[in-house]
């Protein structure tokens, strides 16, 4: 095991070197364009054998993963904020398709206005296009997970998207232990597709018309698939801390045990939760904070194990869903623990845009919580933070 | 018809050629009716037809495939010597 001082988009680069995929078809965009050009150059440096395709387009890109996919090649690409958004389509294309592409998400806002600085709106908006989603809080996370994902996606037969906070993540140089290639080759094994489009001798149809008839079947099986990709992911962890010490689950907590209040977070900002939780433990009050890490499948029944002891909650969501009560985590995190206590939810949308989020501000959350809990009155469900 | 467990993942299909099985035929509202009298065998309707149900061999229409053709009336639209007629379906 080596230690190197790396950022986000390098490890990035660095983990699909090790992986060594058959094909990776990109596009560049900010924050995501440093993990494609380095990796670009591995290619040109001979230190991979795979093919790379510089594509036109994000909608090109995908079209080229699913193609590459479906001829039995093992797949990667990555991608952010417009760059997803211009693959929507294709993204559907690849999960029901069950095409165990990998794709990390360097998330980044969406326009306009213009910006291109750090919130979840990209991947949130991709929620329900049938890839599993997992977010690291850091450089070493974004590494292991893009690792993990290649054997979940090809475990359970649908796409992963990998995704960490633009510039937060991808553009910090954090200390990095990166695994020997020999492991991670050992982990990830080699993939075989079931149904090559290569093999001539087994001829196969991907992507036919579909009609009434048929489609909702194949809808119940995506369903299904990614119900059972909540175990995979959770064996897959354990499996992963074999050869890094490092575990994974769906979440982790921080100081839940005995805490009566709770801040729960996706990706960097959970750190800077902790961080307020501490601060706020040394006065004297009862908080911890959850970090989700697994957003698709959503790990409903591991969330109200782990808050079943908390009675008042705020759910912490980079990005606005226009119109719904709540951003999107909220939404599902409420609905999870819906009749299973008398828990308090509110919802703070905060850091869009890039704009920073502080201990000062997760402290003020916190007091916020335990003004509800003195209280057990809710002024506002929903409210932005620290906006003018 | 087959459930979800029954059936291939991602919608493939994995036996080659088996559109043969959609009869496309119960689509029609019309159906072509060939003259064999009138028909000088141009085989104008053959290369016209988008269904491949204009029935040929050794150079000769045969007759028509009526469990593909749809009734679109092209091959009728088509014919120099009017030897194909579009008769309502009964």
């Amino acid at each position: 095991m080596k230690v190197l001082g790396m950022n986000g988009d390098n490890a990035v680069a660095y983990a699909m070197k090790q992986i060594n995929p058959d094909v990776v078809a990109g596009y560049p965009i900010t924050p995501q364009t440093i993990a494609i050009e380095k990796f670009s150059e591995y290619v040109a440096d001979g230190e991979v054998d795979t093919e790379f395709v510089a594509t036109e387009s994000e909608h090109s890109a995908m079209s080229a993963c699913i193609g590459a996919s479906a001829a039995g090649g093992r797949v990667m690409t990555s991608t952010a904020s417009a760059g997803l958004a211009f693959m929507w389509e294709m993204l559907y294309v690849a999960a029901s398709t069950r095409l165990p592409i990998v794709m990390n998400v360097m998330n980044r806002a969406l326009s306009a206005p213009i910006n291109i600085h750090c919130d979840h709106s990209d991947s949130m908006g991709a929620r329900d296009s049938g890839w599993i989603q997992i977010y690291g809080e850091n450089v070493q996370e974004g590494y292991d997970n893009i690792i993990q994902a290649v054997k979940i996606a090809e475990t359970a037969g649908l796409p992963v998207m990998p995704c960490f906070d633009g510039f937060i993540v991808s553009h910090a140089v954090e200390r990095l232990q990166v695994l020997d290639d020999e492991k991670v080759k050992n982990f990830i094994g080699t993939y075989k597709s079931e149904h090559p489009l290569l093999d001539v001798t087994r001829p196969v149809t991907y992507g036919p018309f579909d009609m009434y008839d048929y489609y909702m079947e194949h809808k119940k099986q995506e369903h299904e698939a990614m119900k059972s990709a909540l175990k995979i992911v959770k064996n897959i962890g354990k499996e992963y801390e074999k050869i890094s010490d490092r575990g994974y689950d769906t979440l982790s907590e921080h100081r839940l045990n005995d805490s009566e209040l709770a801040v729960i977070a996706i990706g960097s900002t959970a750190g800077t939760a902790r961080e307020a939780v501490n601060e706020m433990r040394k006065k004297g009050i009862n908080a911890g904070s959850l970090k989700l890490r697994l957003f698709r499948p959503f790990p409903y029944e591991d969330i109200r194990n782990a808050l079943k002891n908390v009675k008042v909650i705020a759910v912490m969501d980079r990005c606005d869903s226009f119109g719904a009560f709540g951003g999107p985590l909220f939404s599902e995190l409420r609905s999870a623990l819906y009749k299973t206590s008398n828990v308090e939810i509110v919802n703070y949308i905060y850091g869009l845009g890039g704009r920073d989020v502080t201990s000062e501000h997760i402290k003020k959350v916190i007091s916020d919580l335990n003004d509800i809990l003195a209280t057990g009155k809710v002024k506002e469900y929903v409210q932005y933070l620290g906006v003018r | 018809m087959k459930g979800w467990k029954e059936i291939p993942d991602g919608g493939l299909i994995l036996e080659p050629g088996n559109s043969m099985e959609y009869k496309t035929g119960s689509w029609r509202s019309k159906k072509p009716v060939w003259d064999k009298e009138k028909c000088i065998n141009c085989l104008i309707c053959w290369i016209c037809c988008p269904d491949g149900s204009i029935v040929v061999e050794n150079e000769k229409i045969k007759g028509i495939n009526y469990d593909y053709c749809k009734g679109c009336g092209i091959c009728a639209n088509e014919c120099p010597k009017k030897a194909i007629n579009m008769e309502v379906e009964k």
